[in-house]
C-alpha cells in the first residue's frame, strides 16, 4: 500500500447508525438517571424503554436488501443482522417488561443502573451481530459479558447472587481468553483477522492448516463456553439459579440470539472451509449436551436450575443444525441446516422468555418462586396462565401445535437430509427423556393441589405481555411459515 | 358434492367448541359448559353424517378432499380426505364424543368445563388423524392428541393417575418419535413431499423398506397396543375416569391400526410381506396369552382392558393376511370394538358411580337391584364375548375365515381362543351380576337412570345393527380395500 493510498476515510455510518443511537442514548439515561428522584425510577424505565423502540426503528430505516461493510471492513449490515438485531431489541423490551415488578421488590436492583447495564449488554449484543471482524467479535462479546457479570451481581447482599457472579465472571473471563488465543492462531495462520479474508485467504489454500486447526479448537471452545453446551456448560445450571430472577431471564434469552450469531459469522462466514472440522467438534458437543442436560435436568427441584440443563439440551439440539450445513464438501444443504438453526434459536428465545416470565410472575413480595413446588396447583389459581406455562412446557418438549415441535421439525429435517439418521434418533432418544421433566412441570400445575391459593397478583402489562407470549408460542406453532421463511430469507441474502 | 369443507368442520367445531367451553370458567357455570359441550358433540357428529350419506361406492379414490398450502417452507399441505377406510372413524369418533359427553354428565363435578373441553379438543384432533392426508398435518394430529388424553387421565383419574398418564404419555411419545424420523426419511426421499399418496408410489429398495417398516411397527403396536408393548393400556384404562376410558378404547386404539392401513401396508409393501409373519405371531400371541392374562383379572377395568388387547390382535392379524375378507373384517372388528368396549367401560363406570368400586369380588347379585342394567350389560358382555348377531361375531368371524384361507393353524389357534373370550367375559358377568345380593353395598344400588339408559340404547343400536347387518358399514370399504390390495400385491423394488 502506497502512502498515497492511505488517505483517511469517512466510514459509511449508516449502517451503525442503529448502535450509534443506542449508545448516546444509553450515556444520556445513565445522567438523566441522576436526576430521577422517583424510587421507582418510572422514568428511567420509560427512557430505556423508548430508546429500544427507537432503535429499532433506525434498524428498520436503515435497512437494505445488500450487504454493506464499514469501518475498514470491520462491520457488515446484512438482512441477517437487521433481523436478529430486531428480535433482540423485543427481546430484552419483554425482558425489562418483566422483569420490573420483581427489580422494584428488591432495594439494591431498584436503580438506574439496571436499565443502564441492559442497554449497554444489548449493544454489545448489536456489535456481536454485525461484527465482521474477529476483534468487533471479541469487543461487543466483553461489552456484553461485562455488563452481564455486574447485573448478577447487583442484587449484592444475595450470597447465592454474588457467588453466581463470581463463578460467570471467572469462567466467562476464561472463555474470553481461549477465544482471543484462537483468534491469534487464525491471524497467525492466515494474517487477517478481517472475517471475509479469512474466508478467502482458506478458500485460496494460503494458511497452514495445522495451525488452523488448532486455532479451531480453541475458537469452538470459546463458543461452547458462550453458548454452554457441554463440557463447558458448568456455569450455566450455577448462575441461572444463583442470578436473581430477573437477570436469569435475561442471560437465557437474548444472548442466545447474538451468540449464534457469531457462530454463523465465525464458522460459516469466516471458516466454512474447514467445516469438515468443526462440524466434527460440534457433532460431539451436541450429543454430549442433549446427554447431560436432559438426564442432569430431571432431577433438579429448583424450576430455575431445571431450566438452565433445558437450555444445555436446547442449545446442543440447535447446534445440530449448525452441523449438517455442509456434506462432504456439498453446500447445498447450509441455507436449508443453518436456517432451520435460526429458527430453532429464535422460537426457543421466545419460550423461554415466557417461561421466566412465568417464575417471575409468581415470585411476589421479595420472595422467589422458583422451586418446582411453587408451581403446584397452579391450575387451581389461575387456569389461564397455568394453560400458558403448559403450552411453553410442550413446546419445549417440541409437542405439536406450538412452535417448539416445528423447531425440532425443522432441525431434524435437516439432519436427515444431510444423510445423518443415527444422529436424528439420538436426538429424538433425548428428546423423549427431557420430555419426561416438562411432563412432571404439567403434572405438578394440574394434578396436584396448591400449597398456596393466594391469587396471582401482578401489574397488568406484565399479565398482557405474558400472555401474548404465550399464544404467540401456539400461533406460530400452527403458522410458522412466516417465520420460518424470514430467518431463511435473511440468510440467503447474507451469507 | 356440494363445495362444504365437511372434514375441516368435523375437526375444528369440536374444538372451537372446546374453546367456547374452556372460556365458562369455574364450576360455577357447570350446567353451561355441559350443555355447550353437548351443542359441540351433536354438532360435530352432525357434519360427519353427509360424509356417510354422501360417499360415493364406486371409487377407491379419497373423497371430499380438501387441499390447502399450509407450511410451504417444507410444502406442508393441509390436505385432508377419507376414503372407505377411514370414513367410518370419523363419524364412530364424533359419535363416541357425544357419548362421552352425556356420560359424565352427572358424574364429573370438579372443573366442568375443562373435563369437556379437554374431550372435545381430542375428538377434534382424532377426527384430524382420520383425514389427514399429508403426512407431516397427521403427524401433528398424531402427538398432538396425546395432551388432552394425558389430562384428562392425570386430573380425573384414580390414585395411581400419575403414574398412569406419565406412562401413557411417554410410551406413546418413544413410538411416535422414531416415526417422526421415517416421515422425515420420506420427505427427503421423495424429493420434498408430505403426500402420503405420494409415498405410495414412492418406489423404495428392500432395506429402507424394512427399516421403515419397523419404524412405523413400533409407532403403530405401541397404540394398537400389540404384546410386548401393551403395558401401558391396562395402567390408563384402570387409572382413567369412565369418559377417557371409552375413548381410549374406541379411538384412539383404532389409530395404531389405522396406520398400519395407511403407512405400512402401501408404503412398504414388499416389507410389509416379508415380515408379515412377525406381525402375525405378535397378534396370535395377544390374542392367546393376553385372553388368558385376562381370565385373572380381578379388577373389571383391567380385564376389559386385557380383552381389548386381544380383539385389536384380531385386527393385526386379519391385516397381515393379505385378503378382502381379513382387512375388511379386521375394519368391522375396529368399528364394532368401538361399540362394544365403549360400553363395557361405560357399564363398569356406571357401577363404580354407585359402588366405588371395580373389583369383581366387590359385587355380586347385582341384577336384583339392576335388572335394566343387568340385561344392557348382559348383550355387551355377549357382544365381547363374540355372540352372533352382535357386532363382534362379524369381524371376528370374518378374520378367522381368512385366517382359514392363510394357514390352517393360524386361523385354529385364533379360532380356540373365542372360546377364552367367552370364559372371561362370561365368568366376570356371572360373579357380577348373578348370585344373591352379596354386601350392602350392592344392596343400595339403585337402577340406571333416563340419561344412562339413553346411552345404553346409543350403544346397543350400534352393536345389534352392526350383528345383525353389517352391509352398510362393509359396502363403503370394499373398493378402497380391494384398491389397497391390489396396490399391496405391487412390488415396490426397482
Amino acid at each position: 500500500m502506497t502512502l498515497a493510498e492511505m488517505q483517511f476515510q469517512m466510514p459509511d455510518l449508516r449502517l451503525a447508525s442503529a448502535e450509534i443511537f443506542m449508545l448516546i442514548m444509553a450515556s444520556f439515561i445513565l445522567l438523566l438517571d441522576l436526576l430521577v428522584k422517583d424510587r421507582k425510577r418510572t422514568l428511567t424505565f420509560f427512557a430505556t424503554q423508548a430508546t429500544l423502540v427507537g432503535t429499532a426503528l433506525v434498524t428498520f430505516a436503515t435497512t437494505s436488501g445488500d450487504v454493506g461493510y464499514t469501518f475498514s471492513n470491520m462491520y457488515v449490515g446484512d438482512l441477517f443482522s437487521d433481523l436478529l438485531k430486531l428480535l433482540l431489541y423485543l427481546t430484552v423490551i419483554v425482558v425489562l417488561f418483566y422483569s420490573r415488578a420483581y427489580i422494584l421488590e428488591r432495594e439494591q436492583m431498584a436503580r438506574g443502573e439496571y436499565y443502564t447495564l441492559a442497554l449497554f449488554a444489548t449493544l454489545g449484543m448489536m456489535v456481536m451481530i454485525s461484527a465482521n471482524h474477529f476483534l468487533t467479535i471479541y469487543l461487543g462479546l466483553e461489552l456484553l459479558s461485562l455488563s452481564l457479570y455486574a447485573m448478577v451481581a447487583m442484587n449484592r447482599d444475595s450470597v447465592p447472587a454474588t457467588e453466581a457472579a463470581m463463578k460467570y465472571f471467572v469462567l466467562g473471563a476464561l472463555a474470553s481468553g481461549l477465544l482471543l488465543y484462537g483468534m491469534s492462531m487464525i491471524y497467525g495462520a492466515t494474517g487477517t483477522l478481517e472475517i471475509s479474508a479469512v474466508a478467502e485467504r482458506l478458500y485460496l489454500g494460503q494458511a497452514d492448516r495445522t495451525i488452523l486447526i488448532f486455532g479451531l479448537v480453541f475458537l469452538v471452545s470459546g463458543i461452547a463456553f458462550k453458548l454452554g453446551v457441554v463440557p463447558f456448560h458448568m456455569w450455566i445450571p450455577d448462575v441461572y439459579h444463583g442470578a436473581p430472577t430477573a437477570v436469569t431471564l435475561f442471560i437465557a434469552t437474548a444472548p442466545k440470539l447474538a451468540a449464534f450469531a457469531i457462530v454463523i459469522r465465525m464458522l460459516v462466514s469466516g471458516l466454512i472451509v474447514l467445516a469438515k472440522d468443526w462440524q466434527a467438534m460440534l457433532i460431539l458437543l451436541a450429543v454430549l449436551s442433549m446427554a447431560i442436560g436432559n438426564i442432569a435436568a430431571i432431577g433438579q427441584t429448583n424450576l430455575k436450575r431445571m431450566l438452565a440443563y433445558s437450555a444445555i439440551s436446547h442449545m446442543g439440539f440447535m447446534l445440530l443444525g449448525l452441523v449438517t450445513g455442509v456434506v462432504g464438501g456439498d453446500g447445498r444443504f447450509a441455507l436449508n441446516a443453518y436456517s432451520s438453526a435460526m429458527f430453532y434459536v429464535v422460537t426457543y428465545v421466545l419460550t423461554s422468555a415466557g417461561t421466566f416470565g412465568m417464575i417471575l410472575l409468581l415470585a411476589r413480595g421479595g420472595l422467589e418462586s422458583d422451586a418446582l413446588d411453587d408451581f403446584k396447583g397452579l391450575n387451581k389459581r389461575s387456569p389461564w396462565f397455568a394453560g400458558l406455562m403448559m403450552m411453553m412446557m410442550f413446546s419445549m418438549a417440541g409437542i405439536p401445535f406450538f412452535v417448539g415441535f416445528f423447531a425440532k421439525f425443522s432441525v431434524l429435517q435437516a439432519v436427515v437430509a444431510a444423510g445423518y439418521l443415527w444422529l436424528a434418533i439420538v436426538a429424538v432418544f433425548f428428546s423423549l427423556i427431557g420430555c419426561y421433566y416438562y411432563l412432571r412441570v404439567v403434572k405438578l400445575m394440574y394434578f396436584d393441589e396448591p400449597l398456596n391459593t393466594m391469587p396471582i397478583q401482578a401489574p397488568a402489562d406484565m399479565k398482557i405481555l405474558l400472555s401474548v407470549n404465550g399464544l404467540a408460542v401456539a400461533l406460530l406453532g400452527i403458522f410458522p411459515q412466516t417465520l420460518m421463511s424470514l430467518c431463511a430469507f435473511s440468510l440467503l441474502h447474507s451469507l | 358434492m356440494s363445495g362444504t369443507p365437511l372434514l375441516t368442520l368435523a375437526i375444528w367445531i369440536p374444538i372451537v367448541a372446546g374453546l367456547f367451553v374452556l372460556a365458562t370458567g369455574s364450576d360455577r357455570n357447570a350446567p353451561r359448559a355441559r350443555m355447550l359441550s353437548l351443542v359441540g358433540a351433536v354438532a360435530g357428529l352432525l357434519v360427519t353424517i353427509p360424509l356417510y350419506t354422501g360417499f360415493d361406492l364406486q371409487t377407491p379414490a379419497m373423497q371430499f378432499v380438501e387441499l390447502k398450502s399450509w407450511i410451504p417452507r417444507f410444502n406442508i399441505n393441509y390436505h385432508l380426505g377419507v376414503d372407505g377406510i377411514s370414513m367410518l372413524f370419523v363419524i364412530l369418533n364424533s359419535f363416541i364424543t357425544v357419548t362421552v359427553v352425556l356420560a359424565g354428565w352427572q358424574v364429573i363435578e370438579s372443573r366442568v368445563a375443562q373435563y369437556n373441553a379437554g374431550f372435545l379438543i381430542m375428538s377434534g384432533l382424532l377426527n384430524g388423524i382420520f383425514s389427514a392426508l399429508d403426512g407431516a398435518l397427521f403427524y401433528v394430529f398424531f402427538e398432538a392428541s396425546l395432551i388432552p388424553l394425558y389430562l384428562i387421565i392425570g386430573v380425573w383419574g384414580g390414585p395411581n393417575r400419575v403414574y398412569a398418564a406419565f406412562k401413557f404419555f411417554l410410551f406413546t411419545l418413544l413410538g411416535s418419535l422414531l416415526f417422526l424420523i421415517a416421515l422425515l426419511y420420506l420427505f427427503i426421499e421423495s424429493g420434498g413431499s408430505f403426500s402420503i399418496l405420494d409415498w405410495h408410489q414412492l418406489p423404495l429398495a428392500m432395506t429402507p423398506q424394512t427399516w421403515l417398516f419397523l419404524a412405523f411397527l413400533i409407532a403403530f403396536a405401541v397404540k394398537v397396543p400389540m404384546w410386548p408393548v401393551h403395558t401401558w393400556l391396562p395402567d390408563a384404562h384402570v387409572e382413567a375416569p369412565t369418559g377417557g376410558s371409552i375413548v381410549l378404547a374406541a379411538i384412539a386404539l383404532k389409530l395404531g391400526a389405522y396406520g398400519f392401513l395407511r403407512f405400512s401396508l402401501p408404503i412398504t409393501p414388499d416389507a410389509a410381506h416379508q415380515l408379515a409373519g412377525l406381525v402375525i405371531a405378535l397378534s396370535l400371541i395377544a390374542i392367546i396369552y393376553i385372553g388368558f392374562v385376562a381370565l385373572a383379572q380381578e379388577d373389571m377395568k383391567k380385564l376389559v382392558a386385557y380383552s381389548s388387547i386381544a380383539h385389536m390382535g384380531f385386527v393385526t392379524l386379519g391385516f397381515f393376511i393379505f385378503s378382502a375378507m381379513g382387512i375388511e373384517g379386521a375394519l368391522v372388528q375396529m368399528i364394532s370394538h368401538g361399540f362394544v368396549s365403549g360400553a363395557m367401560f361405560f357399564s363398569i363406570g356406571v357401577m363404580y358411580d354407585r359402588a366405588h368400586s371395580r373389583q369383581i369380588a366387590d359385587y355380586g347379585g347385582v341384577i336384583n337391584r339392576m335388572p335394566k342394567f343387568a340385561a344392557f350389560f348382559m348383550l355387551f358382555a355377549m357382544a365381547n364375548a363374540g355372540l352372533p348377531a352382535t357386532s363382534g361375531f362379524v369381524g371376528e368371524f370374518m378374520v378367522i375365515l381368512a385366517a382359514v384361507d392363510h394357514h390352517f393353524w393360524v386361523a385354529f389357534a385364533a379360532a380356540s381362543t373365542m372360546v377364552v373370550g367367552a370364559a372371561y367375559t362370561l365368568w366376570m358377568y356371572k360373579r357380577v351380576i348373578f348370585g344373591a345380593v352379596a354386601n350392602h353395598h350392592v344392596a343400595e344400588l339403585t337402577d340406571i337412570n333416563r340419561r344412562e339408559f339413553l346411552i345404553f340404547v346409543l350403544f346397543a343400536v350400534g352393536v345389534i345393527g352392526m350383528g345383525v347387518y353389517p352391509q352398510p358399514f362393509t359396502e363403503v370399504m370394499h373398493s378402497s380395500v380391494n384398491e389397497l390390495l391390489r396396490h399391496v400385491a405391487l412390488s415396490k423394488i426397482q
